[in-house]
C-alpha cells in the first residue's frame, strides 16, 4: 500500500462542481413544469444523483475501502427502515376498526 | 511491543507489512505524526475517515427523524405545503444552493491541497470556505428576518396572508414570481372558502419544519464554519501532508455532508408545487 493518499486531478473535481450546478438549474426548471406526480419523483432523483456525485468524488469514496462504503450503505438502510415503517404505519391506520368503537 | 503483537493490530487491508523494517519499540519514536497504535499512515488515515463516516451515519438518522415528519405531514397536507412553499424565495434558494456547492468546492480544493502538503494553498481554500458559508449563512438570517416581517414564525403571531390559494387550477402564483420578493404580491383578500382555519393550521406546520430543518442545517454550518476557523493555524504550520491530513479531511467529509443535508432540502421546501 502507498505510504501517501490518492490525489484526484483538478478536471475532477471542476466536473463534478460544472455537474451539480447543471443540475441544480435543472431542478429550478423542471419545478416550474407540470408533470403532475412526476415533479417530486424528478426533484428526488436529481436531488439524489447530486448527493451520489458529492459522496463518491468530493468525499473519495469512490477510492475508499469497501469497509466505509458499506458503513454509508447501511447508514441510508436504517434511514429506509425508519421513514419505510413510520409510514407504514400511518398509512395503514384507517384498515382496521378499533374494537368497542 | 514486540514486532509480533503490533502485527495482531492488521486493519481491513492488512497493511501491517507497511511498517517493515522501521518497527520500533514502544519507547522509541514513531514516524512523525502518527499514533503508535496504527501501523501505517495509510491505516490511520482510514481509520480517520470511517470514524467521521459513523459519525456522520448518525447524522443521517438525525435529520432523518425530520425528514420523516416532512413525508409524512406532506402526504397528509398537500395543499399547506404549497402555500407555504410559496412564501419561500426561489432566487434566494436557488443562489443558497450553488453557494453551497461552490463551497463545498473550495473544501475539496483544501483537502486536495492538504494531500500535496500546500500549507498556504490550504489557508486559503479554508478561508474561501469559511467565506461562502457565512454568505450563506447571511442569506439565510435575511430570509428568517423576511418571515419575521410577515408573521410567519409559527407559534407566534402566525398569519399566512394568501389572496388564493395556489392550487392546480389557476396561474396567478407563477406569474408573480418573477417579483423575486416573498409576500411583495399580497392583497387584501378574503381567504379561500376551502377551510381558511385548517390551511392556517397545516401552513404554520409547514413552517414549523421549515424552520426546524433549516434552522438545524444553519446550527450545523455556524459548527462547521467554528471547525474550518480552528484548523487554519495547523494547516500554516505545515502540519498536513501526503500522510497525515485527517483533520482537513475529516472535517471535509462533515461539510460535504451538510451541503447533501441541504441538497434535499432545497427542492423539499422551496419547490413543491411551483408549477400550476
Amino acid at each position: 500500500m502507498s505510504s501517501t493518499t490518492h490525489v484526484l486531478p483538478l478536471r475532477v473535481y471542476f466536473a463534478i462542481f460544472f455537474a451539480l450546478l447543471v443540475l441544480t438549474g435543472t431542478t429550478v426548471a423542471v419545478a416550474f413544469v407540470d408533470l403532475g406526480p412526476l415533479n417530486n419523483v424528478v426533484a428526488l432523483g436529481i436531488a439524489a444523483c447530486k448527493a451520489t456525485l458529492v459522496i463518491l468524488y468530493f468525499m473519495h469514496v469512490r477510492y475508499a475501502t469497501r469497509l466505509t462504503s458499506l458503513v454509508i450503505v447501511s447508514g441510508v438502510f436504517w434511514l429506509a427502515i425508519m421513514v419505510g415503517l413510520t409510514l407504514a404505519d400511518y398509512a395503514t391506520r384507517g384498515w382496521l376498526g378499533v374494537p368497542g368503537r | 511491543m514486540s514486532p509480533e503483537a503490533h502485527s495482531t493490530a492488521i486493519g481491513p487491508r492488512g497493511v501491517a507489512a507497511a511498517h517493515g523494517s522501521t518497527e520500533q519499540g514502544h519507547t522509541g519514536a514513531h514516524p512523525p505524526r502518527l499514533a503508535h497504535h496504527f501501523d501505517s499512515y495509510a491505516q490511520q488515515r482510514e481509520s480517520a475517515s470511517l470514524g467521521v463516516w459513523v459519525f456522520l451515519v448518525t447524522e443521517i438518522m438525525f435529520f432523518g427523524g425530520l425528514f420523516t415528519a416532512y413525508i409524512l405531514y406532506r402526504s397528509k397536507y398537500p395543499e399547506a405545503f404549497i402555500a407555504g412553499s410559496h412564501q419561500l424565495d426561489v432566487m434566494l434558494g436557488t443562489i443558497n444552493t450553488a453557494v453551497l456547492i461552490c463551497s463545498s468546492l473550495t473544501m475539496a480544493m483544501a483537502v486536495r491541497s492538504a494531500q500535496l502538503g500546500r500549507s498556504k494553498a490550504i489557508a486559503g481554500f479554508l478561508v474561501a470556505t469559511i467565506v461562502l458559508g457565512s454568505v450563506f449563512l447571511g442569506i439565510k438570517a435575511t430570509e428568517y428576518h423576511h418571515k419575521w416581517v410577515e408573521h410567519l414564525i409559527p407559534g407566534h403571531d402566525f398569519h399566512l396572508e394568501i389572496d388564493h390559494l395556489p392550487t392546480h387550477h389557476g396561474k396567478p402564483v407563477a406569474s408573480e414570481l418573477p417579483s423575486g420578493v416573498v409576500g411583495e404580491s399580497r392583497a387584501d383578500v378574503p381567504l379561500p372558502s376551502a377551510g381558511p382555519q385548517d390551511i392556517q393550521a397545516h401552513t404554520q406546520l409547514f413552517f414549523f419544519l421549515y424552520f426546524g430543518m433549516t434552522g438545524l442545517h444553519a446550527v450545523h454550518m455556524i459548527i462547521g464554519v467554528g471547525l474550518l476557523v480552528w484548523l487554519i493555524r495547523p494547516s500554516l504550520r505545515g502540519m498536513f501532508d501526503g500522510n497525515n491530513h485527517n483533520y482537513v479531511e475529516g472535517i471535509g467529509l462533515y461539510w460535504h455532508f451538510v451541503d447533501i443535508v441541504w441538497i434535499f432540502l432545497f427542492p423539499l421546501l422551496y419547490l413543491v408545487g411551483r408549477h400550476g
